[in-house]
Order: structure tokens, then C-alpha cells, then sequence
């Protein structure tokens, strides 16, 4: 079997992997591009917990092949804070508690950013529905909805 | 072993399926099929990826109505305000399939050839009176939707068929769809019972012209014109809701399982048929 040579944009950075058809692009950030950021929660499409996004559109990444990666633009859960400088929506999780175990956490974020990045001043039923493909077994969600909701205002103030 | 290809032509993909040995599988949004390949359950030598295809995935309009490239994902035709205006039914069936980041992959030929009884897209597609373009070795065929699927995880795609693209037909004035789907929570689950119901009406507001299709209560969604004629030539009084209530109970061939028994299923088709009338009749410009 032949291994693809995959040239995509992981990041901003321009990143090359090789792969097999059958691995899926969640193996690949994992396993061979050292970004475990991504989780692997159930493989199927139904946690959210290897959500990324490809060309600014929201996917879990454990849906996609590898393959598919050709060309285009991923952004994951590595690419969201500047250095030490959190991302509000990461600072907003910390300060209300938003994560017990952490495993969710990732896909949240990411899944978060995407809704906020759409919709500046989503309202909680928006942010709900929004998040839904996102399981957290820990927080019971409310923690995780004022986070986004208040780093929404956040973000909201510093664009004035 | 397994092969990956991804054509940009359908001529290209045509060739290349012909040519395949074993099992192939078409790739579009994968939400299915990514599942499917990693318990198991289908173990094709090679993946066809059509989205390279230009226009495969993508909306655009044609003598009124709209082509919907076979991979367009959900969120795409969501975000399409010219579609969500004529087919606001068929949009929000379409958009209750999966997650946000389903929503990102899923299509509409995936959710028809996966022929899932419980697809969601698939009773307002034929509501809709949606045809489909199917293309493989004989060329091209224009289908009517409701042909393709036969039985649960059967659709009637010859080897080295595949769907290319919809089309919506044009909408008389004061047409509207809807589509309800029953499940025990708020998202994020399987269809216990769908009902997709599209009508037309005259400047009196009664109803010249309708379909209405259950979905998941029988081995592939059901377009029942008993339903349909209990509605067309009256306004959408207690007699016509009576009429399709009994009408989409007496179509139900469901199975009993987890998510519904027979008496269930059967009970809430009428129900959900009654509902969803009465939103496209309003959408249609009418209240009850």
C-alpha cells in the first residue's frame, strides 16, 4: 500500500505528512504530527472531543481522512492561544470553572471559537444548540455556557 | 487494503469505479462512512472522494429552482438564504442531521444512500418532489429521490453509480414545507418518527396541491397520497387534519425497537403529520 504525501496548512504553518488512506485526520494530528491537543473521545462522530476546523468550518477531525487534508486550512486546539497569551475563551474556561478532567475541553474550546467567530453575541440557547455535538461528562454544561457567553462580551468590549 | 482516490471530473470517477476491483464506496461529508469503516461493517478496497468534482459541492439556481451539489454539507445549504426562503422544510431537515461539526461534513446524497429509514433529509427531499442525477457507466439518468432507496442500507445505485447533484423544483406563489421529527430529547438523536409535508395554496387559502412523507416508520420513508388528498381542496380545517392524521396511521409499517413500538410510532405519525401540515400552512401565508 502507498503512502499519500499530504501537503496542508496546520496552524498558519505550512506542514507535510505522509499517511495511509484509512487513517483518519485525528490519527495523523496525534500520532505522527505530535498535536494531542485533539482527543479521541469516541471515534464516531458523537463526542466533539477532536473538533477542529477546515477552512473555518467546524468538523470532528476522527470524521475526516487524512487524505482529505490535501490543501486545505486546519486550525486545532494548538493553534488558539499567541504563546503564553490565552485566548479569551480559554481564559473565561479557567476563571469559571469550566473543566473538571479536561478531556472535553479541547473540542469546547475549539467548537467555542468557531460559534463566536460566526456569531459575536450568540444568545445561551444559541450557544447551547451550538455546543450540543460537545459531551462533557464533569461541569452538567452550565460552567462551560456562561465561559463562552462571558468570553463573548469579553471579546465583544475589546473590538470597541 | 484500502485505496484512496479522488477524481475532479465525473468522467474521471466513472472510469476509475468501473475499473475498481472489490467494493468501492463513494466519499462526500463521511459522517457515515468514516463510522461504518471503522467497526467493520463495510470493507471496500477503494474510497472514491468526489468532492474535487467542481460544483459537486455548492448550491446554485436554475430555471427557478435550485441545484444542490451531492456533497453539499448541511451547514452550506443552511447558511443559503434563496433556498431557506422556498424550502424552509426541507433546510431545517437537513440541518437536524448530527451535530454543528456533522453539520460541517454531512450531504444530502449521503444521507439518501445511506437509506437510513430514520434520515432525516430524505421524507422532505420527496416532499419536495426533489429528482436527483445519478451518473456511472450507462451515463446519466434523472431520478425522482424517492427511487433511490429500497430498504434499510440498500438504495437502487447500480456498482459504479453515484449521485452527482438535486434538483428543487420551481414553487408556485404561496407554497411553504416543513419538517418535524420526533425524538424523546431536544438534539442529537435518531428519528423516532419524521414528517415532511410541502403544499400549495390558492388566494383562499386552501390547499391545491400537497405531499406528505413519513420517515422511520417503515424500511424506507413513505410518500402517502392519502395524506395528501385529505388536505387538497379544503383550508386546513379540523376535517382535512382528521383525514391526514388517519391517512399517515394507516401508511405506518414501523418496526418495534428502543426508540418506539408499533402502537407508539403509529400514534405519533399522526400526530407529527397534523403538526407539521399546520406549520407549512402558515408559512404558506395562511393561520388555521
Amino acid at each position: 500500500m502507498s503512502k499519500h504525501h499530504i501537503s496542508t496548512i496546520i496552524n498558519g504553518e505550512p506542514t507535510e505528512f505522509l499517511c495511509e488512506p484509512q487513517l483518519t485526520l485525528l490519527d495523523v494530528l496525534r500520532d505522527e504530527l505530535h498535536l494531542t491537543g485533539s482527543k479521541e473521545g469516541c471515534s464516531s462522530g458523537d463526542c466533539g472531543a477532536c473538533s477542529v476546523t477546515v477552512d473555518g468550518r467546524l468538523v470532528c477531525s476522527c470524521l475526516m481522512l487524512a487524505v482529505e487534508a490535501e490543501d486545505h486550512k486546519i486550525e486545532t486546539i494548538e493553534g488558539m492561544a499567541r504563546g503564553h497569551d490565552l485566548h479569551p475563551l480559554q481564559q473565561k474556561f479557567l476563571e469559571h470553572a469550566a473543566l473538571q478532567c479536561g478531556f472535553c475541553t479541547p473540542g469546547l474550546l475549539v467548537a467555542a471559537k468557531a460559534l463566536l467567530d460566526r456569531n459575536p453575541d450568540p444568545t445561551e440557547t444559541e450557544a447551547r444548540y451550538w455546543l450540543a455535538g460537545n459531551l462533557c461528562r464533569c461541569t452538567g454544561y452550565d460552567k462551560v455556557i456562561r465561559a463562552v457567553l462571558d468570553a463573548a462580551a469579553e471579546l465583544r468590549a475589546q473590538r470597541v | 487494503m484500502l485505496n484512496y482516490a479522488a477524481p475532479s471530473t465525473v468522467e474521471e470517477a466513472i472510469r476509475i469505479l468501473a475499473q475498481a476491483p472489490g467494493t468501492s464506496k463513494i466519499l462526500s461529508g463521511g459522517t457515515d462512512l468514516l463510522v461504518q469503516l471503522r467497526s467493520g461493517r463495510v470493507k471496500p478496497g477503494l474510497i472514491v472522494d468526489i468532492k474535487k468534482i467542481p460544483g459537486i459541492s455548492g448550491i446554485r439556481e436554475r430555471d427557478g429552482g435550485f441545484v444542490i451539489g451531492a456533497a453539499t454539507p448541511g451547514a452550506v445549504i443552511g447558511e443559503c438564504k434563496a433556498v431557506q426562503r422556498a424550502w424552509p422544510g426541507l433546510v431545517e431537515a437537513a440541518n437536524l442531521i448530527g451535530s454543528t461539526q456533522v453539520q460541517g461534513r454531512a450531504s444530502l446524497a449521503g444521507n439518501l444512500c445511506n437509506a437510513s429509514p430514520a434520515a432525516d433529509s430524505v421524507p422532505a427531499l420527496i416532499a419536495a418532489r426533489a429528482t436527483c442525477v445519478v451518473a456511472g457507466p450507462k451515463g446519466r439518468r434523472e431520478v425522482p429521490v424517492d427511487s433511490i432507496a429500497t430498504g434499510p442500507g440498500r438504495t437502487s445505485l447500480s456498482p459504479g453509480e453515484f449521485i452527482v447533484e438535486f434538483y428543487l423544483p420551481k414553487r408556485p406563489p404561496r407554497s411553504a414545507d416543513a419538517y418535524l421529527r420526533f425524538i424523546p430529547r431536544t438534539e442529537m438523536d435518531i428519528a423516532v418518527v419524521g414528517a415532511a409535508v410541502s403544499l400549495t395554496l390558492d388566494a383562499g387559502g386552501v390547499c391545491t396541491d400537497a405531499q406528505v412523507v413519513l420517515g422511520a416508520v417503515a424500511p424506507t420513508a413513505i410518500d402517502v397520497p392519502d395524506a395528501a388528498a385529505a388536505l387538497v381542496g379544503r383550508r386546513l380545517d379540523e376535517t382535512a387534519l382528521a383525514g391526514l392524521d388517519q391517512a399517515a396511521r394507516r401508511a405506518c409499517k414501523p418496526i418495534d425497537d428502543k426508540r418506539g413500538t408499533i402502537e407508539y410510532r403509529t400514534k405519533v405519525a399522526g400526530v407529527l403529520a397534523r403538526r407539521t401540515a399546520t406549520i407549512a400552512y402558515e408559512r404558506a401565508g395562511e393561520s388555521r
